[in-house]
């Protein structure tokens, strides 16, 4: 689909940004120490800093993703928000308190406490760099994919500026500013969220969805007996294929899909040529006079007592009528011919509201469904790794430095699941009303959300834009921090024991956020075609696997020693990227290769790689000396 | 400032070990409570999804309510948590 660029939107984003920058010039020139760069000072009050938990970590793959994944397939985008959201428990009652009391800047600090190991530094200082990247790669991606209809730009540029603006922002002024612009995008997202889930409720559902204008959307035909024009002879690649090709009284050659039934129903095509020329259902792809592009999509073929709206319904109500009603979803399959040309079929799949209400209704999660035991491990490994993953994630776990005591920190994690649950409720509202909106594109379900704020009007279309792309800023800057302080704290004063004062310390870790921004820019360009939902369940498996049997033996388990640590640390970082990088997945999505032959029997790591962390931790502590205890620790 | 400098000792919060004992104690039996909604949760999704797509509670069904109900657990039990917890003296 071609997104007009709007002026408006332009505008309110430019605003934005520039926003965002002068508040960390100017809270940035309050931050000279080390202290108030990596940890604010750990001087943030608690409600801000609990609604900055809730900026860093609704990042453009919660927001982005999920409402995309739930309007294009239903229920299944919605795991993703309550394991995102239920990984707070792990954080609170369990990793909060006792990593306030043990450590100081990062993550490996809390970790190092006890042993003073310059192994545990060095492996903890990787891992915090591993996760943050893999981490980064989605936001990169997510930053293009919004620019582009936003502002017209390609992707490649948006993942620059974002790059740019973040290094910027991180460069200057640290924690300090990072908490902010965290603090603002965070309530601004929620605050914009409930506005559209209100707008959404009172509106209600239609089978016969208008654009903001009122102008009626199309509504592609289906299960026609009689066809628009010829048929054409099938050319050798769509032998087989349900699918005829049809010429109309003005020589456009149209697909239609034949249906189990013998009728016919209308498709939507894009066809690429070798030369790179696209062709939309027969036209040259474009907005001009004798050219076609893509219909947007999504709408409801029907709802309960067959009629034509609702009218505005209650937050139950509406969730109860999409169960009753069925909706048109859209497939789509690759047809390459002889000559090169692909051709992406977009097809309707009338669905049910009971099969995508429940789980099982993606290609992602569809295995649930199936009757084998190992079938089912994919999901429950991933359902794992989003539960563990919260409490591993360096950049979440950093934001425990910024307030001042434990009591505090137990605060902000409260004020952090109220906001984030709350929001996470909504995306179940936004994905449902976006799959009816009429305004879906059927190319980018990363789009759905603010196409969703389109369809009900343009200015808050340019708003959540706006927001989004704060969205992915917040969460990059908060990403690099992390990445950063590992980099000069751990590894350069920490492990190779380079002597730094504080005004170098800083320097260096300037220096570090600049280096690592530029890696973000490269690998999120290199990284575009990749689905970004998945690429955070990675991140996710990674942490947990890596940091989690280190972090919470560390804190129950007395016997644990620092090489236990250094082992659990490194195997499970190894381990799981090993087993990520082996998968179907990665040989279809990164090497092109036919997924059959990956080595390992399912994509998500965390249900094998987590007990394998555990496990290399319980027996390398066993087999190396007991701990003694230090006094500075027994204090 | 007084912790510029990163070897000196951190000037650490006094802490009654009961205090951290019980607050500890708080967090895990509070943590278990949520592991077995939550592992409730895995096991109805993975192994009867079609339960999961039963009307549960006024028309909607338990795939819904049950994820619902996870979001507004945990804040329940967070705030629970923070009612439990005792603070040290000084």
């Amino acid at each position: 689909m071609i997104h007009e660029t709007s002026l408006m939107a332009v505008l309110i984003f430019l605003f934005f940004a520039g926003s965002v920058i002068g508040i960390s010039f100017y809270l940035g020139r309050r931050a000279k120490s080390a202290s108030g760069y990596f940890a604010a000072g750990g001087g943030i009050h608690w409600a801000v800093n609990g609604i900055a938990f809730a900026g860093d970590y609704l990042s453009a793959a919660s927001f982005l993703g999920i409402c995309g994944m739930i309007a294009f397939y239903g229920y299944d985008g919605f795991l993703y928000s309550i394991g995102y959201l239920a990984g707070w428990i792990v954080a609170l009652f369990i990793v909060a308190e006792p990593l306030k009391r043990l450590g100081r800047f990062t993550f490996a600090d809390a970790l190092d406490n006890k042993f003073n190991s310059r192994g545990i530094k060095l492996a903890a200082a990787i891992s915090t760099l591993v996760v943050s990247c893999f981490y980064l790669i989605p936001q990169m991606v997510g930053a293009g994919a919004l620019v582009q209809p936003l502002l017209g730009f390609p992707h490649y540029v948006g993942v620059i500026v974002v790059g740019a603006i973040v290094t910027l922002i991180v460069t200057t002024a640290g924690m300090v500013s990072t908490t902010w612009v965290q603090f603002i995008k965070g309530s601004l997202l929620v605050v914009l969220c409930a506005i559209i889930t209100v707008l959404l409720l009172m509106r209600g559902i239609t089978t016969k969805p208008t654009d903001n204008a009122g102008n009626p959307r199309h509504i592609a035909a289906r299960n026609v007996t009689e066809l628009p024009g010829t048929l054409l002879p099938e050319s050798a690649a769509w032998t087989g294929q349900p699918y005829v090709h049809v010429k109309n009284a003005g020589g456009i050659v149209t697909v239609w899909r034949k249906e189990a039934n013998g009728t016919f129903s209308e498709t939507q095509t894009l066809a690429v040529q070798p030369d790179g020329k696209k062709f939309v259902n027969g036209l040259p792809r474009g907005k001009k006079a004798g050219e076609a592009d893509l219909d947007p999509v999504g709408y409801v073929s029907q709802l309960p007592g067959n009629v034509e709206k609702t009218g505005s319904v209650s937050p139950f109500g509406f969730i109860k009528t999409m169960q009753d009603s069925e909706v048109i979803l859209w497939g789509n399959e690759k047809i390459t011919d002889a000559d090169g040309t692909v051709t992406t079929v977009y097809f309707q799949k009338p669905t049910k509201g009971k099969d995508f209400m429940a789980p099982g209704s993606s290609p992602t999660f569809k295995k649930v469904r199936s009757e084998k035991f190992i079938d089912k491990l994919d999901f429950l490994s991933l359902m794992l790794a989003l539960f563990c993953g919260t409490a591993s994630l360096p950049h979440i776990l950093i934001r425990y430095y910024t307030v001042k005591d434990q009591i505090s920190a137990r605060k902000s994690t409260v004020v952090g699941i109220a906001v984030i649950g709350f929001f996470y409720v909504l995306t179940l509202y936004l994905g449902l009303g976006a799959m009816t909106s009429g305004a879906l594109d059927v190319t980018d379900s990363n789009m759905s959300a603010p196409l969703l704020a389109r369809s009900i009007n343009e200015f808050l279309f340019a708003v959540i834009s706006a927001v989004a792309f704060t969205t992915v800023l917040g969460t990059v800057s908060g990403l690099i921090m992390a990445a950063s302080g590992a980099v000069a704290h751990d590894l350069m004063t920490n492990f190779f024991k380079i002597e730094m004062d504080d005004f170098a310390k800083v320097r260096a870790a300037k220096i570090a956020a600049l280096c690592v921004g530029v890696i973000a820019i490269i690998l999120g360009i290199l990284f575009s075609k990749m689905n970004v939902n998945f690429l955070v369940g990675w991140a996710f498996n990674i942490a947990a696997s890596a940091n989690l049997p280190a972090l919470l033996m560390l804190l129950f388990w007395k016997r644990t020693t620092k090489q236990g640590i250094t082992a659990a640390i490194i195997v499970g970082m190894v381990s799981s990227l090993g087993w990520i990088l082996l998968s179907a997945q990665a040989y279809k999505d990164v090497y092109g290769l036919d997924p059959a032959r990956a080595i390992v029997p399912f994509s998500q790591p965390a249900i094998v790689t987590i007990p394998l962390g555990f496990l290399v931790l319980i027996i390398v502590s066993l087999l190396t000396p007991r701990p003694t205890e230090k006094p500075a620790a027994a204090s | 400032m007084a912790n510029l400098d990163f070897k000196t000792p951190l000037a650490r919060e006094q802490e009654d070990a009961a205090v951290v004992a019980h607050n500890s104690r708080m967090g895990v039996i509070l943590f278990i409570v949520y592991v077995i909604f939550y592992g409730g949760f895995m096991a109805l999704s993975a192994f009867s999804p079609d339960t999961m797509s039963q009307p549960f509670l006024s028309g909607v069904n338990l795939a819904v309510v049950y994820g619902f109900a996870l979001i507004v657990a945990a804040l329940v039990l967070a705030l629970i948590y923070m009612k439990v917890c005792r603070k040290s003296a000084k």
